[in-house]
């Protein structure tokens, strides 16, 4: 019995990897549709350098977002970047196997918290904190900081390690026969050769910093500013977009999918950086 | 002057060390902390009985429902799509420049935001094909959000499958397509299954995109096209309104509880395909 030959196989099969990149292409075209008219409709300029976001009044700029959305960013990479390859840096190089291959997986658990459960964190333990000893109204810039610092860890360190061990051994082993200590190994050699990987892994971290909604909601406090503190009460662009969503209409929906118009781009550029850097590496082997 | 190498490298040791062990308690402290003001609070009565007044007493039966049934359709959705996009990549085909659209097409769809995935729900589930807010149009959100993690997985899964088992099964005279349901599946099935648990865990966390597309009813649902309350929505608005501060800590040790035993279960199967394999 057959329904369909070899070849119908083939066919449906192909049919169906289309799936993802046709996904792909649905997202962009409804989104790009839904917020880029506007765009042109309400000027670019107007649009991306104002600094007033009054849906009421009709002014819709959202500089105030780019601005608090890119100090986030670079505040979660300041905090997470370097403890997430220092980390990467422990566990393949200094821990003996087995207690790598047990941690390892236990950071990774990190990434199955829900994004909410950082987020009430944050409220609960963080701002208090910020609140009595650095002033200011505790949910603020420097809370989302800290918190989406820790919510990069996962991706920084897992995709880190891939390439440090990717490293081959004879080049350590070469360094070491030279006299040099452990450490020397690493800064001297075993960074320079999986760089690319690492700067990728920062990069793909980034990227989940800037997409990143519920957390940043609960912890940083929402109001439309171009922040000046890091204890400054602030809004990013994925905030503005969740926040005003439920109830918005016409040309003030318009601009929230137009705010997802402009996240959307940020996001395909540094995604597309991340993959350059993980082909290069690729590419050297 | 000149530090000793040695120095420093006991310097760059305790630093390295300390970070990870810095990590590591931020993860303990983060569960520990939510079960330790929610358990009290759960019991067989707050996870079978409905919520009263917008959740600020009674349980959260209706939203455990919510949070089974989006990720089951979500996943009944994608695993097929997603295994199949991965047999196609590895045994239908070369690379070439279809196969290399396809992946970068993957890692794309990987890196977009949940909340993007979101207004993608809303804007083509909800409104344009008119499903409204519903479990249906969370579902296929959720599915298109998980697609490249089923993907990526089957597709090393697949791979895994030694070149000689295919080779017994064509020489025994099998088709290419009898030996990817009786040989290669079979084979890649762990894999396969531990992506689609991390793909579920993912699920049961997500928010953003499934509060624009699911979402917020707290009635139980009696088809696929009722509205439903996540866990993780249910949590957030309890936490972000003040609703009830108690309630909120029960709802996230609960939401934690399942996020745990999901994902050590897919980490278990893993090491069991691993250690099978040898």
């Amino acid at each position: 019995m057959k329904l369909v030959g070899e070849k119908g196989v083939k066919r449906i099969l192909m049919a169906v990897a289309f799936s993802a990149i046709s996904a792909l292409l649905l997202i962009t075209l409804f989104i790009i549709n839904e917020g880029l008219p506007f765009i042109f409709k309400y000027g670019i300029k107007d649009f991306l350098f104002a600094s007033d976001w009054n849906p009421a009044q009709g002014k819709f700029g959202i500089f105030p977002m780019i601005a608090a959305s890119l100090w986030v960013t670079f505040g979660a990479m300041i905090i997470g970047a370097p403890l997430g390859v220092a980390v990467a840096l422990f566990l393949s190089e200094y821990a003996p196997r087995p207690l790598m291959k047990a941690v390892k997986p236990t950071i990774e658990l990190l990434a199955a918290i829900p994004s909410v459960v950082y987020g009430f964190i944050g409220v609960v333990v963080l701002a208090p904190f910020i609140r009595s000893y650095f002033g200011g109204p505790g949910l603020s810039l420097l809370a989302g900081c800290i918190i989406l610092g820790i919510m990069i860890l996962p991706t920084v360190i897992s995709i880190s390690i891939d390439s440090i061990m990717a490293v081959p051994r004879s080049y350590r082993e070469g360094s070491l026969a030279l006299g040099a200590t452990t450490w020397q190994t690493i800064h001297m050699v075993t960074i320079k050769a999986s760089k690319s990987g690492i700067i990728a892994s920062i990069i793909l971290g980034l990227g989940r910093a800037v997409g990143e909604t519920m957390a940043v909601i609960m912890v940083s406090g929402n109001s439309v500013n171009i922040p000046h503190a890091a204890t400054d009460s602030v809004r990013t662009l994925t905030a503005n977009i969740a926040l005003e969503m439920s109830y918005a209409t016409g040309m003030h929906r318009e601009a929230l999918f137009a705010t997802g118009v402009v996240l959307f781009i940020g996001i395909i550029i540094l995604n597309s950086f991340a993959s350059v850097a993980l082909r290069k590496r690729t590419a050297k082997r | 002057m000149r530090i000793d190498p040695r120095h420093t490298q006991k310097a760059a040791v305790a630093i390295l060390a300390g970070a990870t062990v810095l990590v590591l308690l931020i993860l303990v402290f983060i569960i520990v902390f939510i079960l330790e003001k929610g358990l009290p609070v759960v019991n067989l009565q707050f996870l079978t009985t409905n919520p009263q007044e917008m959740g600020r007493s009674g349980g959260i039966f209706p939203t455990i429902i919510g949070t089974i049934i989006l990720p089951v359709v979500a996943l009944l959705i994608a695993t097929p799509l997603g295994v199949f996009t991965a047999v196609y990549l590895s045994e239908y085909t070369r690379e070439n420049t279809l196969t290399r659209i396809i992946r970068f097409g993957t890692d794309c769809l990987a890196g977009i935001p949940s909340i993007i995935f979101g207004l993608f729900g809303y804007i083509f589930f909800v409104i344009t094909l008119q499903m409204g807010w519903s479990i249906m149009a969370g579902s296929l959100t959720l599915a298109v959000m998980v697609l490249p993690t089923i993907i990526r997985t089957s597709e090393e899964a697949v791979r895994a499958v030694p070149k000689v088992y295919r080779e017994v099964s064509f020489s025994l005279g099998a088709s290419g397509w009898q030996t990817v349901r009786k040989v290669i599946l079979p084979n890649a099935l762990p894999g396969i299954v531990t992506g689609v648990m991390l793909s579920i865990g993912r699920s049961i966390g997500e928010t953003a995109a499934v509060i624009f597309t699911a979402g917020s009813s707290l009635r139980i649902p009696t088809s696929a096209f009722d509205s439903v309350r996540t866990m993780a929505v249910h949590f957030y608005l309890l936490a972000r309104e003040g609703i009830s501060q108690e309630n909120a800590y029960g709802t996230a040790a609960t939401l934690i509880i399942a996020v745990l035993i999901v994902n050590l279960t897919a980490y278990w199967i893993m090491n069991r395909f691993i250690a099978r394999r040898g």
